[in-house]
């Protein structure tokens, strides 16, 4: 399987007012031909500011980046952090594409879905009008739009919000690129349409053998399709691993409470949904220690006050599955099977 | 979309019907008789109660009204015998201190006020709307900030000002601009004459509209940069220019043409100090004389014209809209 993104130790900060915005601290992550990693977290750990730091969509100035993003362009590899505006926007579309959260607001109000779809086929083939259009209207139909080339003259406000984000992933997939950011692909969408849309990935992934970064927040949605799993808090990746380890066998206290939060069926009658008590940390002024020790119901099994001091590491647990935790690996094992019995 | 016009149309046509009514009242309060103001010097009763008949004022009000309408579109004839004297239709009424009809009055200097907005407002929509997408172009940079300084000095300076510094500046002292004395030549006679008559006045208006128009377009862009199709375009590939011009300017287009339209319109009804100051003989002039000279009919008459622009203005605006905006097609 041939490498298509990697992401090494990506920092990315927002200059306010109130001071720096640390929005992405240190992600390193890789992405193989054929597979689908998913980033998982709560709103504000920094999930889509990785994706659109991909996409290089960040304003120059608003936004201070460092690190190194490997995108696989042709036969080539392009570093988003260090690359032109030039030779971003010539990779955009083809070596990497983006499905935005909200197909509501992601499409142009004033412009026929057809042509906003040709629009991008057109920016990597100038002059083939034609072309364009009928590869518009082909793609409708892949992503299961009926009628597509009636449709394709109407306007976004004429079609519902699942048949829009259908639009915007054959928009995506106007020039088989080889990455596909879904940035929440299926949060603004009901549930039957959400299974809908995730089928709809999975076998267009099969069918252009493109590397899927998802991002979302729905553990769902990750046990459903992802590969590879990264969870993030706080701008900092907490667990990386296999979607089986991540799930089984969690190794971080944050991935631990997300997976204890998660609502299902109770066979005890009413029971309240178990929230991670707290709120995570201002992305201003992060804790010196674990950004997660001030919610953490495990920081007292670890040596002295490491938790509140020093910055747990990423480390292995076994060569592919890695977590950023002070308690020792035994320690947390007994605790989290116990904790684990409630949930399964 | 045919049904959407005939009930626009419909309703405009009632609410002329209501304005024209409410103004017909004021001016039916006005405590001056304008049979005895258009008598002359020489005054008695007899004549002025014959002018009083002649000129309708005799009637009831609601036929007043009723023959003011009828005049509108059959045109109407005052007095008898070989004093007599006709306005043909569309007829607004008789200005006895012009000894005029109204509408001869309207259509001396209706297309002097067009003349005057319609070149004011070309002038102020190139000049407001690209200095408004410079300025959100390099938002916080210099050219922002000179765009600024044109903004506020255009918001805070009066027209009474600038008109009075140009005609000051550059008529008199550089006499860049001869001082015109011989009137207003239509823009086929002589169009370099034209240009040369109104070009002060139309900068005069323009200023102050290009600076409000400047601020609107610059935040309007900027507003527009932030929306999320303008982020999936970017996502595209889309060149950067295109994205402004094309995917930005598509959106910002249709709120200036509505602003532009209601502006124009306000215009029309008289811009009378721009008029006054480079003594301009359109309709704002020609309100001002008459309300100093108390000649009703005409103050009528310039009025409901006013109102008139103004609502078939916001047709034609709305009608616009839904042709620029497919979420609004009827």
């Amino acid at each position: 399987m041939a490498e298509l993104l990697r992401i090494e130790n990506l920092h990315v900060a927002f200059p306010t007012d109130d001071g720096l915005v640390r929005a992405v601290d240190g992600v390193s992550l890789t992405l193989n031909e054929g597979e689908t990693v998913a980033i998982v977290g709560e709103s504000g750990s920094g999930k889509t500011v990785t994706g659109l730091s991909v996409m290089g969509l960040h304003k120059k100035g608003s936004a201070q980046l460092s690190g190194s993003i490997h995108l696989k362009v042709g036969d080539s590899s392009l570093d988003i952090v260090t690359a032109t505006d030039e030779e971003i926007r010539l990779a955009r579309g083809r070596a990497v594409a983006m499905i935005f959260q909200d197909p509501m607001s992601s499409l142009h109000p004033y412009y026929r879905i057809g042509n906003q779809l040709a629009e991008g086929y057109l920016v990597h083939n100038p002059g083939k009008k034609k072309e364009a259009l009928k590869r518009a209207i082909e793609m409708l139909d892949l992503v299961g739009i009926a009628e597509p080339d009636q449709r394709a003259h109407e306007y976004p406000h004429q079609f519902s919000g699942g048949m829009r984000q259908r639009v915007m992933i054959a928009m995506a997939l106007m020039n088989s690129p080889r990455v596909l950011i879904a940035d929440e692909p299926t949060t603004a969408l009901d549930v039957t349409v959400q299974a809908q849309i995730l089928i709809l990935l999975a076998s267009l992934q099969k069918e252009f053998n493109m590397g899927i970064l998802l991002i979302t927040h729905d553990l769902g949605v990750v046990a459903q399709v992802a590969d590879k799993v990264s969870v993030m808090y706080a701008g900092r990746i907490v667990e990386q691993g296999s979607a089986d380890d991540v799930f089984y066998k969690p190794a971080a206290p944050y991935t631990l409470g997300l997976l204890k939060s998660v609502p299902r069926i109770s066979t005890h009658g009413s029971e309240r949904l178990k929230a991670i008590p707290g709120q995570p940390p201002s992305l201003i002024n992060l804790p010196i220690g674990c950004a997660f020790e001030p919610r953490c119901e495990f920081s007292t099994y670890a040596a002295s006050d490491i938790c509140a001091t020093e910055r747990p590491d990423l480390l292995g647990i076994s060569p592919t599955h890695l977590s950023r935790c002070h308690v020792a690996e035994a320690t947390r094992d007994r605790l989290f099977e116990e904790e684990l019995k409630e949930v399964r | 979309m045919r049904n959407f016009l005939l009930r626009r149309i419909l309703f405009a046509i009632i609410t002329l019907l209501v304005v024209s009514a409410v103004v017909f009242i004021i001016f039916s309060l006005v405590p001056f008789d304008p049979a005895a103001l258009s008598c002359g010097q020489r005054c008695t009763e007899q004549i002025i109660e014959g002018n009083r008949i002649k000129l309708g004022f005799d009637k009831p009000l609601y036929m007043q009204y009723l023959l003011f309408l009828s005049g509108i579109f059959f045109g109407r004839s005052y007095g008898s015998g070989s004093a007599a004297f006709n306005c043909p239709a569309p007829s607004f009424g008789y200005s006895f201190n012009e000894n005029a009809c109204v509408t001869d009055l309207l259509r001396e200097s209706l297309p002097v006020t067009i003349s005057l907005a319609l070149g004011a407002l070309i002038l102020w929509l190139t000049v407001g709307v690209s200095l408004g997408i410079i300025a959100a172009r390099f938002k916080n940079k210099w050219p922002d900030r000179v765009s600024s300084i044109f903004v506020l000095l255009g918001t805070s300076l009066p027209t009474f000002v600038t008109g009075l510094a140009l005609l000051i500046w550059v008529t008199i002292k550089w006499k860049l601009v001869p001082l015109s004395l011989v009137g207003y030549t239509s823009l086929f006679e002589n169009p370099f004459k034209f240009f040369q008559y109104f070009i002060l006045p139309w900068i005069t208006l323009a200023i102050a509209y290009a600076a409000l128009y400047t601020r609107f377009t610059r935040a309007a862009v900027l507003e527009t940069l932030g929306e999320d199709y303008i982020r999936t375009a970017r996502a595209k590939g889309v060149k950067e220019r295109t994205v402004l011009f094309k995917h930005t300017m598509r959106a910002v287009f249709a709120p200036i043409i509505t602003l532009a339209g209601l502006d124009f319109a306000g215009l029309i009804g008289g811009a009378i100090i721009t008029e006054t100051i480079f003594n301009l003989p359109g309709l704002g002039r020609l309100t001002l004389r008459s309300v100093f000279e108390f000649d009703l009919p005409v103050v009528l008459a310039t009025t409901i014209l006013a109102a008139s622009v103004v609502i078939v203005m916001n047709l034609i605006v709305d009608m616009l809209y839904a042709v620029l905006d497919p979420r609004v097609r009827i």
